[in-house]
């Protein structure tokens, strides 16, 4: 049992779970574990000095004290702690930044598709297949990857202009990173703005960069239960692409189940079986990018 | 999944309100959590005593709540509520299902001194 506060508890301290006393002895910051009220929120510094935190709990277990608070005295009907409302999504200031760019856009007239995968599904290949065929349709691409300026390279190989955004250790590409890029592109009116994220199919569903729409890409050799092991993505997206398709009668490819699962997750998505590399698929993709354009940019 | 920028966003959203309000210290944060918002609890809880130091909240104990996970079955075209991503429709037995809710990530209040 605790020398100070007669709790027989375990706390956590630095860290590690302890006794009461212990952590008292050991001068740490502690948080009581255990799960009776003691109706009061505040910081409740025993002779010791050492700092430690009551969980308020619905464990019926009356336990009070009083006058123990930062005033050192008790005032009926007045708490020394307040409750405050936030009702604040965690990330609302990356949602206010995504519709900011939104706006821009929007007062541009620019589509702005973001690509999302796996690493490895073909993202680089097929944007620069895509580039290629808009021809001389005014584009920007944004490029997102832990490390490296390769993609980007190999984007501004093709003549279009791209920006390489490296996370670090960053897992995705978040809405203030996308807002620099297009302040520094400057994308003409009534134009296309490819954005491709880091290949991750979990962290980047989150967050919305202010694009019209997340564009899935998921390549025939995956598996064909990517979708239902990473439903977020799939749910997030507006179109997926299957790609590689040439690639399915060499493996035992299943493409019904492929779009079975794509559906099953998100029955309203659209699906394109495309090959970057040898072109099929590639004018039903072309359309509906052409599509959503002039849609926009109307 | 990015739970360390979930946490920086807690504690952006902790130094405005303590602007705003005009305190110093939070000594328990409720965050609403949806069943689909793929927040992994443990580690949410590891990174926000990493992010947390130095700020107000430092110290703070979190509480996660959860909230119920709601879909559109395209099936039968009723909104219903389940427990798991990839549940079949508790009416009809459908698999076809939207989610429509239960991807929240806010916090709901915080006791503060």
């Amino acid at each position: 049992m605790c020398t100070v506060c007669g709790c027989n508890d375990v706390v956590t301290a630095d860290g590690r779970k302890m006794t009461h006393d212990e952590a008292h002895a050991l001068g740490l910051d502690h948080h009581h574990d255990h799960g009776h009220s003691h109706d009061h929120g505040h910081d409740h510094p025993h002779h010791g000095e050492t700092a430690h935190h009551h969980v308020l709990d619905d464990h019926p277990h009356d336990h009070r004290h009083y006058g123990e608070g930062p005033a050192g005295v008790s005032v009926p009907g007045m708490s020394q702690a307040r409750l405050i409302e936030v009702e604040t999504s965690i990330l609302a200031k990356n949602d206010a930044l995504a519709q900011s760019n939104r706006r821009v856009l929007n007062a541009l007239g620019v589509l702005a598709v973001n690509l999302v995968s796996s690493p490895g599904s073909g993202k680089t290949t097929l944007l620069c297949k895509t580039i290629q065929a808009l021809g001389d349709a005014p584009l920007a691409v944004i490029e997102g990857d832990q490390q490296t300026s390769v993609d980007a390279d190999r984007i501004r190989a093709t003549g279009a202009r791209a920006m390489q955004i490296n996370t670090g250790k960053g897992c995705h590409l978040d809405a203030q990173m996308v807002g620099h890029a297009i302040d520094e592109l400057r994308p003409r009116t009534a134009s296309y703005l490819f954005i491709e994220n880091v290949g991750n199919l979990v962290c980047p569903a989150a967050f919305d960069l202010g694009e019209d729409a997340k564009v899935a890409i998921l390549s025939v050799t995956e598996g064909e239960d990517k979708p239902l092991k990473y439903p977020d993505m799939f749910t997030a997206a507006r179109l997926a692409i299957l790609n590689k398709i040439d690639l399915a009668p060499h493996t035992d490819a299943d493409i019904a189940a492929y779009e079975a699962n794509l559906r099953r997750v998100n029955p309203r998505i659209e699906i394109i079986r495309v090959s970057a590399r040898t072109g099929e698929g590639m004018d039903q993709w072309l359309h509906w990018l052409k599509s959503r354009l002039e849609a926009k940019a109307a | 999944m990015h739970e360390m920028s979930l946490a920086e966003g807690i504690r952006g959203i902790v130094l405005d309100q303590a602007r705003a309000h005009g305190f110093t210290r939070v000594t328990l944060l409720r965050l609403e959590i949806g069943r689909f918002a793929g927040v992994e609890k443990p580690a949410l809880e590891f990174a926000f005593d990493v992010v947390m130091r130095g700020s107000p909240a430092e110290g703070a104990r979190l509480e996660m709540i959860d909230l119920p996970g709601r879909a559109m079955c395209y099936d039968c075209l009723k909104p219903v509520e389940i427990d798991d991503r990839l549940a079949p429709c508790p009416l009809c037995g459908g698999g076809r299902l939207l989610p429509e809710g239960g991807d929240e990530m806010r916090i709901r209040d915080m006791e503060v001194l």
